[in-house]
């Protein structure tokens, strides 16, 4: 099993049959927004793809790049190079204010030890392109 | 600064081995190219906006909708079939039910005598904003009713999907485990009620439900919870208590 190309990807559990499907209704979004901007900023190509992802998403890079290639296929990003950016999760205490780093939504305030808002790392966002 | 792998220079020119052998070339001279188009544009932005437009046409036609989520098999349908029951016609209801395949859980509703219209997602794994706008023009949906969304049974990708409920409802079964919250803190963290459920079945199982709640108000501080058996109608009225006072206090 460890041979498998898949054997070192660690994408969401919950998803069926070991796909995270929501990664590709996600690349399918990007898809469309690509698409509608073509026509507004007329360009005919995309050469280069920046998505800007928060760690606290629930959203997997690696997943969004197994899913890029298979998704723009055909489309006015095919061959697109992807970059992701990911974005650290930061929660700010309700009680003394200060910020955290967060890697998990339930870590708590490092200061205080209270619960924190997340004020970063939720991101799932289209930062740029590279047109043609 | 390259996003993949951080380098600053165009004089790193290397190149990087990534999973499935993608092999990341360095961008830094294709600006030369291309032309660069700042967007800044959120994924979820068309399912938000179309859930805004359905939260918008709910707060017109006064209708208070739930977005319930679980894993498959936390009792979402039997919950749903014996809240109709227990609410005895209290006010109108209708149903969604979100499933890969089969409309084995709409006709379970239906035999109820309440509306329901089953959604079959095929590949996809949640249900999003525009499925629920199309389902408003096919079910007869009253004003002033309850509109619940059973969601297909996902821990996962359902919190990112916001469908314009007024709250998602996350059930939780003590067949499952106690550190759920902790394992999938994105729907806990997105829920604003937890169902603790099958609380008849606590003798024969392994479940803490203090250690449960210690974990789901540690992702989320403000998760309200309540705990029931929907077979066995243990502290189930505290569940009708609490839709009843948000159909009142919301519509």
């Amino acid at each position: 099993m460890t041979n498998l190309p898949g054997a070192n990807l660690h994408l969401p559990e919950g998803c069926m049959a070991g796909i995270a499907m929501h990664e590709l209704s996600l690349l399918e979004n990007v898809r469309e927004i690509l698409e509608d901007h073509a026509q507004s900023q007329k360009f005919s190509k995309v050469s280069r793809v920046t998505l800007e992802i928060g760690k606290l998403s629930c959203i997997e890079p690696e997943a969004l790049r197994f899913g890029f290639d298979v998704v723009m296929k055909g489309s006015l990003a095919e061959g697109a190079e992807l970059i992701i950016t990911e974005l650290n999760g930061l929660g700010r205490c309700q009680q003394c204010g200060q910020n955290t780093v967060m890697e998990v939504l339930y870590d708590p305030c490092s200061h205080c030890g209270r619960p924190l808002t997340v004020v970063q790392g939720m991101e799932m966002k289209i930062k740029d392109l590279v047109v043609i | 600064m390259c996003g993949i792998c951080g380098c600053g220079s165009p004089e790193q020119k290397q190149s990087h081995k990534f999973v499935f052998k993608r092999e990341h070339q360095h961008h830094h001279d294709e600006l030369d190219t291309g032309r660069l188009i700042q967007l800044e544009q959120d994924l979820l932005g068309k399912n938000n906006t179309y859930a805004t437009q359905n939260r918008e046409y709910f707060k017109q036609h006064k209708i208070f909708v739930l977005n319930l989520v679980s894993s498959p098999g936390a009792g979402k349908t039997t919950l749903l079939v014996e809240t109709i029951k227990a609410l005895n016609g209290q006010f109108p209801i209708a149903v969604i039910e979100g499933d890969q395949q089969t409309e084995h859980d709409a006709d379970r509703i239906r035999a109820t005598g309440t509306p329901a219209l089953q959604i079959n997602t095929g590949r996809a794994c949640h249900l999003e904003a525009l499925g629920i706008g199309q389902a408003l023009f096919e079910l007869d949906v009253k004003d002033n009713s309850l509109l619940a969304i059973e969601n297909v049974g996902n821990l996962v990708c359902p919190s990112s999907f916001d469908l314009g409920e007024a709250h998602k409802v996350v059930v939780l079964s003590v067949t499952e485990g106690d550190d759920k919250p902790l394992k999938y803190p994105d729907m806990f963290h997105a829920a604003d009620l937890m169902l603790i459920n099958k609380t008849d079945l606590l003798p024969y199982v392994d479940f803490d439900v203090e250690r449960c709640i210690g974990y789901a108000k540690q992702v989320n501080p403000d998760i309200q919870i309540i705990c029931l058996s929907s077979t066995k109608g243990d502290n189930f009225s505290s569940w009708t208590d609490w839709l009843a006072e948000q159909m009142h206090s919301q519509i």
